[in-house]
């Protein structure tokens, strides 16, 4: 754990009746830095950011944000967050410059609403009602709220959750900028890709734990860079050699699809050619992915992301 | 201090802008009291003119009345669709909003309020307009104490579907034995002894007295007090249990603090049951819009 740090976790635990929902996670976060909470559904990660928001008191353990307390620093606390959270909504008959405003006079220091609009693509839904916003653009507006007191400190609980794939995009855009300004974000997701694109690091949650932490780069390098070559073949195999292949370290099936897990590529592909000669066998298909996230996560858990 | 003042302010001008949008607040707070204020003077026409600010007070009472019930039913829902939890990340604290409510809604009742008075002048030819400062003070206090009673449901109840039981209850118990629908004096003994411990009572009988007899504010001394320390006990207890999470659940403790609201007409109903005379100004009230008819019927 790094002293200094914006954001700091310790041995935080939260149980909801015979749930235990937190188990001693703990991590820190430094000024300016994307860090996310990887994991599925249920992990953890939601009442993790909502402890750091104030919105919940952990069980046990202490969390620290720009120095400060969430639960007894009150506004002093409030005035250097923003945050866009998972499960929130506005009035319906509130309009988008309306909510701006009406958040922005919570704050002694503020952004205007026209810059907050244009930044957002929001100019012309300006005196739309909230109930006539399109999800996207509530996640858009969201988000706007959240900077509208020029926070320090930003958290992003699933920003993109149930977002068609282009509004996700202009989501990652628009924190690509907020990286830019040197915001220190903290954000939750079950996106693999968001996590690899986004944060600086990465914290991998499961089952109210956290499992791995470090640059994406790192979590695959410390994952011991096994590289899958998912192979699709005429006839399939039923002897398990597949697994016996030179440099193969676990072989799984998925669908017709064998997913070899390899240390040394160039050797497995050499003696996969030689085994399916063998066996009068042919190649239908052979793609070659670097270790992801979502390997490291299974290689951890032996469970998928999404299952 | 001014940030508070500053944040409930903001909140006061919001909510406000979204009730006028709102049509079924718009109906509940404009189109229904004045409704009853078209029915009662149709009803009563036979007795003319005198009878107006009998059947004004009684609308008045109504329309201030309808503070407890909107304002419940409003914090609740933004409680359950998560509202309430976005501002919980703002400096905004549950003073402020429950202020903002209190306010904003003061603030909408006022032109129902004039406009009432402005028809009961103008279409049903009331003649005096009552002790005005009494019936103003009696209005403001009266929104107040109601709309904190409103509160303290939506901080006790968890749900919409228990809000809206709890204050049905309470409504219809204000509607019937108060005075405000069927004349006090007219309703039998042992309810009278039992609305003499029901705020909207002394709302209604405050009205009736400012209106017809132009009772000044030092007579009506014992209801303020007692509205106006209802209304604080019920401000200071709705604070205390107000909950932003819809998941949080109010603790089964919590529902004895409501207790606390109730005191002061608990205490004022003890002594208007034993030395009150509650009772004899509603009698006279209600023979002073008798009188017209009565003469009326002699001449014939």
């Amino acid at each position: 754990m790094l002293s200094g740090a914006t954001i700091e976790v310790t041995n935080l635990t939260k149980r909801y009746g015979d749930v235990e929902a937190l188990r001693g996670v703990s991590f820190a976060v430094n000024e300016g830095e994307v860090f996310g909470l990887l994991g599925p559904n249920g992990a953890g990660k939601t009442s993790t950011v909502e402890i750091l928001e104030g919105l919940r008191t952990p069980d046990s353990g202490s969390v620290s944000v720009c120095g400060l307390d969430p639960q007894s620093s009150g506004a002093e606390f409030k005035y250097v967050i923003g945050a866009a959270l998972q499960a929130t909504a506005l009035p319906d008959k509130m309009r988008v410059h309306e909510a701006l405003d009406l958040f922005g006079s919570f704050y002694p220091q503020r952004r205007g609403t026209q810059e907050l609009l244009a930044r957002f693509g929001l100019e012309e839904k300006r005196n739309a009602f909230y109930s006539q916003l399109s999800g996207g653009q509530k996640q858009r507006l969201a988000l706007a709220m959240a900077l509208v007191n020029n926070p320090r400190v930003v958290f992003l609980d699933e920003p993109t959750a149930g977002l068609d794939p282009q509004v996700r995009r202009e989501i990652y855009d628009i924190v690509e900028e907020l990286k830019k300004e040197k915001k220190t974000i903290l954000l939750t997701t079950h996106y693999i890709e968001e996590a690899e694109k986004l944060c600086d690091r990465v914290a991998i949650v499961d089952h109210g734990k956290v499992i791995a932490l470090g640059t994406p780069r790192e979590l695959k390098e410390r994952s011991g860079a096994v590289t899958r070559i998912t192979v699709r073949m005429a006839k399939p195999e039923t002897n398990g050699a597949l697994g016996n292949l030179e440099g193969v370290t676990e072989c799984r099936t998925e669908a017709d699809d064998y997913l070899l897990y390899s240390t040394r590529v160039p050797r497995t592909i050499v003696a996969l050619v030689k085994h399916l000669e063998e066996q009068n066998n042919e190649l239908v298909s052979l793609e070659i992915s670097a270790p992801s996230l979502e390997d490291i996560f299974l290689e951890l858990t032996g469970r998928r992301l999404r299952d | 201090m001014s940030r508070v003042f500053g944040h409930t302010w903001s909140l006061t001008v919001s909510r406000m802008r979204l009730a006028m949008r709102n049509r079924a607040f718009l109906f509940f707070s404009l189109i229904m009291p004045l409704a009853f204020l078209f029915g009662y003077a149709g009803l009563f026409r036979r007795f003319g003119p005198e009878a107006v600010p009998y059947l004004l007070s009684m609308v008045l009472a109504l329309t201030v009345m309808g503070s407890f019930w909107g304002l419940s039913v409003q914090l609740v829902t933004f409680r359950e669709q998560g509202i309430l939890r976005r501002f919980r990340v703002t400096p905004v604290g549950a003073s402020a909003m429950l202020a903002s409510s209190l306010i904003s809604n003061y603030f909408l009742t006022l032109p129902t309020i004039a406009i009432e008075f402005y028809i009961s002048r103008s279409v049903f030819h009331m003649a005096g307009l009552g002790n005005l400062v009494s019936v103003f003070i009696l209005v403001t206090i009266g929104t107040v104490t109601f709309a904190s009673l409103g509160l303290i449901v939506a901080s006790v109840t968890n749900t919409m579907q228990e809000t809206q039981i709890i204050n049905q209850i309470i409504w219809f118990v204000f509607l019937f034995i108060s005075g405000a629908t069927i004349p006090f004096p007219m309703l039998p003994a042992m309810v009278q002894k039992i609305s003499l411990f029901l705020p909207a009572t002394y709302l209604v009988s405050g009205l009736q007295r400012a209106m017809i007899d132009h009772t000044n504010l030092n007579s009506l001394g014992s209801y303020l007090a007692s509205l106006v320390g209802c209304a604080l006990i019920a401000f200071i207890v709705s604070a205390q249990l107000f909950r932003w999470e819809p998941e949080t659940k109010a603790p089964r403790q919590a529902k004895l603090w409501v207790a606390a609201a109730v005191v002061p007409f608990l205490l004022l109903g003890i002594w208007e049951n034993f030395n009150g005379d509650l009772r004899s100004h509603a009698v006279k009230n209600m023979q002073s819009i008798r009188e017209p008819y009565s003469l009326e019927r002699i001449e014939h």
